[in-house]
Parts: C-alpha cells; structure tokens; sequence
C-alpha cells in the first residue's frame, strides 16, 4: 500500500501532498518536513531508497524516490510493493505529466497545482495502483477537461448574451410614426443596459 | 449576485505568494486573501465557489489552515456540475477525512453520484470514497460499489474494484459480497481491471483461510494470463521498456506466492512458468528486473524443485555484484528475508554481502549490516566479526547501536573461546563505548570474573585500554572494576599472552585518579573508580603510600565545606609531598575520602585494615597514627580495653576549618576470639554536630586480624570544652557485651 506521495522543490516546499492514511495535520507536516530532510541529504549517486523517518514508519515503511531536477518525488510505501515497481511507477507518473502539461516543469506544477491532484488521482487511488498505461490516463483527463470547459461555457452563456446583444447596431426608434392621418406616438421605452 | 471582484484568480493568488519576500508577507496575502473566501463562502457567487474553494486548497497545501472549508466541500460535492464535484470531492479527501464530524454527510452525495451514470461523475465519488471512506460509508454503500462491478464502462469497474479494496479493509464481512464477482472479473481484458482484481484477491486471500482455498482454483488461470503477457512480446499499450504490464505481472506474482505457499498442487502448476519467467526476463532495464525479484521471491516461497531454488538465489547473487545501486539494494532485502529458511544457500554469497558494507549509501550499508548479523554462526564468527569491527568504526552514527549490540549478540552465541570473546567485547568498548547498551559493562565483568585463567590477560588489556583513552565510559567502568579486582595481577610478574609490562603502583593510582578528576567521568564511573581504589588499598604494599594518598583528589560530595578542605588538605599535601620518606598520611584526606564513601546512612563495609602496633603487617590507605604535618600531630588515645579488644581514638584538626574534629575510632582485636557484631555509637555535647561514618565493618577478627575503624566528624562552632561518650555493643567469646562509658583526657588540641 502507498502511505503518502509528496513532490517538494530542492527547499522543500510542498508542490503536491497526498496522504492515504489518516494523519493528523501537524503530523503530515512533519512527515513532509522529516522527508525532505532524509531525501535532501542523499548524493546524486546512491540508490533511490531510505527507511522510512520516525513518524511515516512502523519499520515496515520506506521512501522510494526520485530526484527530477528541481523536483522531488517521493513515494511513502509499505512493504507489500515492489521496490523497483514503484520506481517505475513514479517514471509513468512523471511522464504523464509531461504529456499534460508539454515538457513538463515545476512551474507548471505549481502554476496547475489545482489539476496535479486529478492527474495522480487517475494513477493512484485510495493508495493502490489504479492505472499505469499512461494513454489511458492522459484521455480521461482530456475527457474531464473538457467536461470542465464546456460547462463554463454553458455558465458564462447569460453574461455573454448580454454583452452581445449591447454591443449591438439598433436603428433610431422614431418618437412618431405618421401614417396617413393616423398618428402615432412611440411611447419612451427603457433601453438596455 | 455579489462576486467579490476584489479576490484573486488563483493563478494570481499563486503568483502573489511566490513574489512575497518574506514569510510574514506570505501570511499577509494569504491572511487577506482567506478573509475574501470566507466572504465569497459566505455570500459569493455560487457559480465561483469551485475557484474559491480551489484557492482555499491551495493554500492548505503551503501549510494555512482551511477547515472553514468544510462545509463548502459539501455544497460543491452536492452540485449537478462536474466542476464544482471535482474540486469538491478533491476538498473532501483533503479537509474531510473520517475523524471530522462533517464527514458522514458526503454519504448521501457519494450514492447520489455513484449511480448517476456518468462514468467521470462515478469516478470522483469512487475516488473520494477509496481514499476516506469510513466504515460506516463502507457498509451503506457495499451494494452500490458492487453494482458498479458490472457496469459497461471499463473506468468504472476499475474503480470500483479498487474501492472494494478499501472496503473490505474498514470492514472485513464485506469480503463476502466481494467475493463472487471476482471469477468473472478474472476474465477482463481491460489492464487496469485486471489490476484491480488481483489486488482485491489477493486482499481476500490474506484476510481469510477459506478465501484462500477458495481463489486456489483459479491458480490456473492466473498462470495462463501471467503466460501471456510474458509471450506477448513488445505490445505498445502497456509496455515499460519493452516488457508487458510488468505491473500487472509483479501483482500476479504476488498473488500466486500467496496461493502456492504450503500447497504442493498450486506449487506444482506454476513451476513451469517461474521457471520460464526467472530465464527468460530480459534484465536489462528496471522492469524486466522488477518482475524477475518478484519471480525469485515467489520461487523461494512455495514449494519449488530444489533447482529452482538454486537458481533463485543465484540471481540474487548475481544482482549483489550490479552495478546498478536499486538491484544491489533489493538483492539484500530479499537475500534477508530468506536468510532464515535458506540459510546455506544465503551463506554462499557472504563474502558479496560483506562487501556491501564498504558502500558509501547509507541504505545499502544498513541492509548488509543487517544481513551480515544475520549470517554469522560458528564456522564464521571470527572472520565476520573482524569485518564487522572493521565496519564499526567507520560506519554512519546511528547504525552503530546496532551494529555494536549486534557483534556483542554474536560473540555471546558464537564465541569460540573466552579470550575471544572478551577481546571482541573490549574492541567493541573501545570503538562504540558511549553506542552498547547498558548490560554491556555487566556481562563484561561476569565474563572477566568467570574466566579466572584471564584474569591477568584482562586486567593488562583493560588496563592499557585505559590508558589510551578514558572517555569510553563502560570501557572505564569495566576496566575500573577490573583494576580493582585484579591489581595485584597488574602489578606483578608478566602475562604470557601479553607484552611485558611493568606496572608501577603510582601510575596505577594516577591513572584511576585521571579517571576521578575527568569531568567526562560520569558519577557511576566515578563511583567504580574509587571502590577500586579502595580494593587497591588491600591488595596492595608498599611504602609510598603517603605519596599514593597524597595524590588521591577529593570528588565534590554537595557540601562546600567538604570541597574547602579538600582544597586545603590538597595544599598541604603537595607541600609534604617533598619529604623524602613521607611516612605520614594525609588522614584528613583518608577521612574525607572515606567522607565521601559513606552516605548519610552508611553502610558500606570495606575493611581497610589497619594496624597501628609496630608489628603490623600491613600499612594501608587509612593508616593512622596520623600526624598532620606542620602542626604537632595530636597524639592517640586509647580508650578502651576488654579482654583483648582495644579501642584506639585518633584525631585530626584539618587546617582551615577550626571548628572541625576528625576522630578515627579503631577497634583491634589480640584475642583469640573474633569479636562480632560490634558497633560504636558516639554522643557529644548539644553545641557540638557529629556525623558518625559507617564503619569499615562489623567483626574485629582475632589474632590481631585487620581492625576495624569508624570515622566521627565532629564540629564546633563555640569551641566549646569536647566531652565524648562511647557506647559498645558486640559479641566475643559467646556473650554479648554493651559498655558505655565516657572518654577521659581527651587532649586540649582536639577543640581548643
């Protein structure tokens, strides 16, 4: 089972924190705070797993993680999966958000901070591997994307009718209409606004 | 329809805090920013409250609270729009999980979405609900979850599988509503299902017995889909660098080490394909090696052809010596997790493990300390130890508890013989002292004590040990004790096993007084430094001993009085320290020495003999006939004599505390009786204080045998006239005696 996935910049500032198990707040800021303590301190060359800190473990628990230039991505997982699965997993993640987001970066992670969560969560869900073919993914999250889009549209129907119809050329309405000798006075209408 | 047009776009709120130089500037805006969501929340604008509450979230992730949210969650969750249920479900997994009062109320919007029909909707509720469901929501929406097992949508039945998952986690009767349905889903084509299904089964099985001989049946069938991935070759769907699913693979694995565990028949029908996969797996990319550890793990789990064993563990051998970081540090996971049940088969890669300790990743050091612990036995206790003690000293601080506890864990099993052992002990002390646990320093001396051959090897050794280094505590406290014990050993002749070394008793002393004075010392270290001390003053002979007493310094017992006498006798100590012959001892230092040994009830009973008859034997630490140097020394009185018992006052003005009256009370016993039981008691005048001191011991044996004394402190603030009376009480020669008397001429010197 996967305890938590975080991503945290080179200082450690959050970018995505998901927890699968019921923690406290305080305590899922400590275990962000020790966790990137713990990853922060490995050289460039050792391999991708630590024990798990005081708090994340029972001695079960480890951090798989990966180091992605500015980025940090780690996976809080018990002992039940595959070390080397899960690397490959947070790969598949990694690469779907590069096919969201074109060449992905941490900007655009912290700029879409609101749309990250929906990307994982068509990964994983309730802590358990959900989907790892990355096309799959990458469609329903374009399927939802536009489910989004066309209900603002739909929303922001009444505002632009009425935008539309002000910026529109009305004739002059005559004060009088003279028909033979029937006339006829127009009376003073509200006009638009 | 009030929008509050002055509150931010998120993407302007992030861009705000990321300009923010300070923290108290992020506060600000994010402090200011809140206050506008709450009042969006409040009366906004229903059609934005998805973006207030998305700006709420992200703020909760740079760590501001965000509970007011809450309730916002609900509406949005409650909303016909999928825009709003997104960011509302999201809100619900993050602001509502089951220990929030508000959390139930989701129930009815979750079953409200799960059997709406569209599958982006169902998915959300799905999610929220694997991810927080409590046991309550569980068990009100099994059926509804169970309906969405067979629904069309390939989407939704992967979730839906997932969150039966979760289900059955919070609430285990559940299993049985989960259970039929999963034969048909074995028959999925669609990948993530498939997933999905594994895992609940494999959740099943570990739940239950009866679930467990229930999906035996299926081991075929698992086979047969596990075959076709592997032979399926590159297919481009599900592929990670040119193996199929290795996901999916990795899952099946799992399952079938479960189903084949203890279970010839099921063993017996994967065999074949293990074997297949564990040649076949192409191992040069991280997937193909994911499954292979997997198919190893598997393999070495059921019953498999011994051959196959063999084979397993050799490509675990073989990933030992990869280059590759990841595999060298799965490879030891696994290689311990078998070391238990295949412990030869792991043995032959021992020297590869050893190796492993020399890595610079932390990570991988610990699994091979872990591991290397685990191999020692017998044949290769020394050997692995060496390497261990190698490791020890260089290894990463919080790894050396365990690695010392574990060499002392080892030695103790597989110790060959008893000089081993104790040079083993010795070199853990020295290295990690302040890392062993705390009956290290006790088993240390049992083992010293038990083994009398040694007992002069160990007190050479200890001794040396010591005189390197002082810091190590239990090290100090063991050799300590044991220079105590075993002094005389120390002292004289040589040691075969050993390099010669000639001892003198003054470096003895002076080192146990280095010991005393260190301020690294800790008090129980102090506390066997002088009991050695003590022990030392019997066992050893010699002139000198004005000289060693002179030298031994006065630990601070609370009390400044004591540390201002110590000072002073200190002084006059180094001054008489030039006398050629110095004959007399410091007995204000004994005194206050023995000040210090005593506690306030006192009871310590060392016999420091004495003998103040020119015949005696043996001269000793607390020697008295004490004479203070420059001035006149007052001269001893004897006060008392019955039947061969003697008792003998000495006395000490300390100088620099003339109010202050040391006497010695020193029972000898010439008979040929053992005088038993005794005990002194003092009274003196109301303006005087006494401390009476523990007596060195209870019995004065016969014969003139080593006497015993007591310490009387005696202050006198007035300076008044010193009256003394004694009270006797002992046995000797079968009767019990009781004398009280009161001391007569007693010298002018003692209080004026």
């Amino acid at each position: 089972m996967i305890k938590a996935i975080l991503i945290f910049n080179n200082h450690g500032k959050p970018r995505l924190s998901m927890f699968y198990q019921p923690y406290s707040e305080d305590t899922q800021w400590q275990i962000i705070r020790e966790t990137f303590h713990l990853v922060s301190k490995r050289d460039e060359n050792v391999c991708n797993f630590l024990e798990g800190g005081l708090l994340i473990g029972e001695s079960d628990n480890k951090l798989i993680y990966r180091h992605y230039a500015t980025l940090y991505f780690v996976f809080c997982v018990d002992s039940s999966e595959s070390e080397l699965g899960i690397l490959d997993l947070i790969q598949v993640f990694v690469e779907t958000l590069d096919k969201c987001f074109e060449n992905v970066c941490e900007l655009d992670l912290i700029f879409h901070v609101d749309k990250v969560p929906n990307i994982l969560a068509e990964m994983v869900m309730g802590g358990m591997v959900l989907e790892t073919n990355m096309n799959e993914i990458v469609t329903q999250i374009d399927a939802q994307n536009k489910l989004e889009k066309s209900e603002a549209a739909l929303a922001g129907a009444p505002a632009r009718a009425v935008s539309a119809v002000k910026n529109m050329n009305l004739p002059e309405i005559p004060r009088n209409i003279n028909i033979g000798d029937i006339s006829i006075k127009v009376p003073n209408l509200p006009s638009f606004k | 329809m009030v929008a509050s047009s002055s509150s931010l776009k998120l993407q302007d709120l992030i861009q705000e805090i990321r300009e923010a130089k300070t923290q108290a500037q992020e506060r600000e805006v994010i402090q200011k920013e809140c206050a506008h969501i709450r009042a969006s929340f409040r009366d906004g604008d229903p059609l934005h409250r998805h973006r207030q509450l998305a700006k709420l979230l992200y703020v909760h992730m740079l760590g501001y609270p965000a509970h007011f949210g809450q309730m916002e969650c609900l509406k949005l969750i409650a909303s016909p729009r999928f825009t709003d249920k997104r960011v509302g479900y999201l809100g619900a997994m993050l602001l509502l999980d089951e220990r929030q009062d508000a959390h139930l109320l989701i129930t009815n919007s979750i079953k409200n979405d799960l059997s709406q029909g569209i599958q982006a909707v169902q998915g959300l509720a799905l999610c929220t609900l694997s991810a927080t469901g409590s046991a309550e929501m569980c068990r009100d929406l099994a059926t509804e979850v169970e309906k969405l097992l067979l629904q069309p949508s390939a989407y939704v039945r992967k979730k839906a599988v997932l969150t039966a998952v979760h289900m059955i986690r919070k609430v285990p009767e559940l299993s049985n509503i989960f259970l039929p349905p999963c034969a048909q889903l074995l028959h999925e084509h669609h990948h993530g299902v498939l997933l999905g299904t594994i895992t609940l089964i494999t959740e099943l099985c570990e739940r239950s017995p009866a679930a467990l001989k229930h999906f035996r049946k299926m081991v075929p069938q698992l086979v047969h889909i596990l075959r076709t991935l592997v032979t399926t070759g590159y297919s481009t769907e599900h592929s990670i660098s040119g193996v199929s699913d290795p996901f999916l693979q990795v899952q099946i694995l799992r399952l079938l080490r479960i189903l084949g565990r203890n279970h010839e028949e099921s063993s017996e029908t994967m065999n074949d394909l293990l074997a297949q996969v564990a040649t076949n797996t192409d191992t040069s990319r991280n997937a193909g090696n994911a499954v292979l550890f997997e198919t190893v793990l598997t393999i070495m789990d059921i019953h498999s052809a011994a051959g196959l064993r063999v084979l397993a563990v050799n490509i675990l051998g073989r990933f030992l010596l990869n280059s590759d970081r990841n595999i060298r540090y799965v490879a030891l996971t696994s290689l311990l997790r078998l070391v238990q049940s295949d412990h030869s088969a792991v043995q032959r890669h021992r020297p590869t493990v050893v190796e492993c300790l020399r890595e610079p990743d932390d990570s991988l050091s610990r699994r091979a300390l872990e591991l290397s612990l685990a191999l020692v036995n017998s044949s290769n206790v020394r050997a692995m130890t060496q390497e261990l003690q190698g490791f020890l000293e260089s290894c990463p601080p919080d790894l050396q508890a365990d690695c010392a506890s574990g060499i002392l864990l080892a030695a103790e099993r597989f110790a060959p013989t008893k000089r081993w052992h104790i040079d083993t002990t010795l070199r853990v002390l020295m290295t990690a002292g302040t890392h062993v646990r705390d009956d290290a320093v006790a088993n240390l001396t049992q083992l010293i004590g038990g083994a009398q051959e040694l007992h002069a090897y160990s007190v050479r050794r200890l001794y040396s040990a010591l005189a390197e280094d002082i810091s190590q505590q239990p090290l100090v406290q063991v050799a300590a004790w044991c220079i105590g014990e075993y002094g005389d050993l120390l002292l004289e002749g040589s040691c075969e096993e050993t390099e010669p070394l000639q001892v003198e008793e003054e470096e003895v002393l002076a080192l146990l007084e280095r010991v005393l004075q260190s301020h690294m010392s800790l008090p129980a270290t102090r506390g066997y430094a002088l009991t050695a001390l003590m022990k030392l003053s019997t066992r050893l002979h010699g002139d000198n001993k004005a000289a060693i007493l002179e030298k031994i310094p006065l630990v601070e017992r609370g009390g400044s009085q004591a540390d201002e006498e110590a000072k002073e006798s200190k002084e006059t100590a180094q001054l008489s320290e030039a006398a050629p012959v110095p004959t007399e001892p410091q007995a204000s230092e004994l005194l206050d020495l023995l000040d210090l040994l005593d506690g306030p009830s006192g009871d310590a009973q060392h016999p420091p003999p004495l003998d103040p008859t020119p015949g005696g034997a043996l001269i000793h630490l607390l020697n008295l006939p004490c004479a203070p140097p420059p001035p006149a020394p007052i001269p001893n009185l004897k006060v008392f004599e019955r039947e061969g018992l003697q008792l003998n006052l000495s006395f000490v003005r300390p100088p620099g505390t003339p109010t202050l009256l040391l006497i010695t009370v020193t029972a000898t016993n010439t008979s040929g009786g053992d005088v038993t039981h005794f005990i002194c008691q003092a009274a003196v005048p109301k303006s005087f204080q006494l401390q009476l001191q523990a007596p060195s011991g209870d019995t004065v044996p016969a014969q003139g045998g080593l006497p015993t004394t007591q310490l009387l402190r005696i202050l006198n603030p007035k300076k008044a006239p010193l009256r003394l009376k004694l009270r006797l009480t002992y046995n000797h020669f079968g009767q019990s005696v009781q004398e009280i008397f009161e001391v007569n001429n007693l010298p002018v010197e003692t209080w004026q």
